[in-house]
């Protein structure tokens, strides 16, 4: 058997609803709890608040050390049986994602807020800013300047790990592809390889403008 | 639950083990291959070779590990070449994260100061053994630490073999759950603790080859200093080269 045209375009709008409507909502939607969880992290972490700090660092260290798929089976199957809710598999699917990114974005703001010249916590200190203000208007708008690029290479990572979705049901791109479609033509060649095409034609193009966004910025302090 | 017991299945997660195991290793081995192949490409000086180089890499990095897995395992066979699910695991982790690889190497060596390479061919060195006893020494420093994180960012790839029906550890623990054993413990405490265990265990042997590459260039960090950073933090991308290292990812 070899490439068939007529199935490829076929099947392609098909795909292309998939990758939107499930794929891309995902990732954006998990970019942003990740990114905004991670940044929560980062502050606990940098106000070293007792036990909180403590208990965050383990947790960070387990969620990295171990596999996205057994996070999702946690998550979604597990979970409910010891009272946790029960999620939507694409509810699910983001808060994983969400949760798992946003242990790798707590490191990207911390060498942001590390960044930060020390000069610009004390002028905040004489000028006598309450804490907030010296979080939010002097401290994070340069830290997170700094390590924009950084969040989108995680973001463009996260994006490559929404298939992972695939185990818990979700129909984004490749699960339209190889149980929606292929299930029940059984020809994978073509509906496989246009996945891998459409990945390929979303995430290349925006890691190259993110290399650009990182040559201007000049942010070689991210991590 | 059910009356399936964790005793039971002991044997079958050893099991299950093994075949995790196996995919880590010679996935990662092939990792190292590609990674050395196509990072010393894609510093080459011929444009077609880098051209090539720089492609695969892209090709690989570009198309989510989860497509290429069934893309090996399920596409290629229209094409007429069947391979057994052991080895589709073992090509999509190692081509994956080669192509991840590679990156680390061309920017470790981009990393080198050109001071160096300009000593080493004042000195009259050839070009094999500027790159074998003055650059490469020093780049392997700075690869070491993303290799590590590469290398669990692979150890975390290889559940998703239970979807081209290979049994590794995971999908005996899924197995267990289906058969009605005890899911709260086997997958909030058992599976967790064993890729702890296996991500620790990486990173304690990269942390050792750190300490001895590290030392060879006369920076005798010391093991014991070495052991209290412990630490296995992964990360997607591989990217603790340091600052400098230009374009890692």
């Amino acid at each position: 058997m070899t490439w068939d045209w007529e199935y490829a375009f076929d099947i392609l709008p098909r795909l292309l609803v998939a990758f939107v409507q499930y794929t891309l909502l995902a990732t954006v939607l998990g970019s942003l709890l990740g990114a905004s969880l991670g940044l929560v992290f980062a502050v606990v972490r940098q106000a070293r608040v007792p036990l909180l700090t403590q208990l965050l660092t383990v947790i960070i260290e387990v969620v990295r050390s171990t596999p996205l798929p057994l996070q999702l089976f946690a998550v979604f199957y597990v979970l409910p049986l010891v009272g946790g809710p029960t999620f939507e598999p694409l509810v699910a699917g983001v808060v994983v994602l969400g949760v798992h990114y946003a242990c790798y974005y707590v490191e990207v703001y911390r060498a942001g807020i590390d960044a930060v010249p020390p000069g610009q916590w004390e002028a905040a200190t004489a000028l006598n800013l309450g804490r907030r203000y010296v979080w939010w208007d002097v401290v994070l708008p340069q830290a997170i300047r700094k390590v924009l690029p950084s969040l989108g290479n995680y973001a463009i990572s996260m994006f490559k790990e929404t298939p992972f979705l695939y185990l818990i049901t979700v129909p984004e791109l490749l699960y339209t592809a190889q149980v929606e479609i292929a299930g029940s033509t059984l020809r994978y060649l073509e509906p496989l390889t246009l996945v891998g095409l459409i990945f390929l034609a979303a995430s290349y193009p925006t890691a190259l403008a993110l290399r650009r966004l990182e040559t201007r910025l000049g942010s070689d302090a991210a991590v | 639950m059910g009356d399936t017991t964790l005793v039971e299945y002991v044997p079958l997660l050893l099991e299950g083990l093994q075949i995790t195991l196996l995919l880590t290793l010679l996935g990662a081995i092939l990792m190292f291959v590609v990674a050395f192949v196509l990072g010393l490409a894609s510093r080459s000086n011929r444009t077609w070779l880098r051209g090539i180089a720089r492609t695969i890499i892209e090709l690989f990095r570009g198309t989510s590990l989860f497509v290429q897995l069934f893309w090996l395992f399920l596409a290629l066979p229209q094409l007429g070449v069947r391979l057994s699910p052991l080895l589709c695991g073992v090509l999509a982790l190692g081509l994956n994260y080669g192509a991840y690889g590679a990156e680390v190497v061309r920017g470790s060596l981009n990393a080198v100061p050109g001071a160096q390479r300009e000593a080493a061919i004042a000195l009259n060195l050839s070009a094999w053994h500027r790159m074998r006893r003055v650059i490469w020494p020093q780049a392997v420093v700075l690869m070491l630490p993303a290799f590590n994180n590469l290398l669990i960012q692979l150890l975390k790839g290889t559940p998703l073999v239970i979807a081209i029906s290979l049994v590794d550890v995971f999908a005996v623990g899924v197995a267990f759950r289906n058969a009605g054993g005890d899911a709260v413990l086997m997958f909030l405490v058992v599976l967790p603790a064993i890729y702890l265990l296996l991500a620790y265990a990486m990173t304690f042997g990269m942390t050792l080859l750190e300490v001895t590459a590290k030392a060879r260039l006369g920076d005798g960090r010391g093991l014991r200093d070495a052991i209290r950073n412990l630490r296995p933090g992964a990360d997607p991308e591989g990217m603790h080269v340091p600052a400098g290292a230009g374009g890692v990812r």
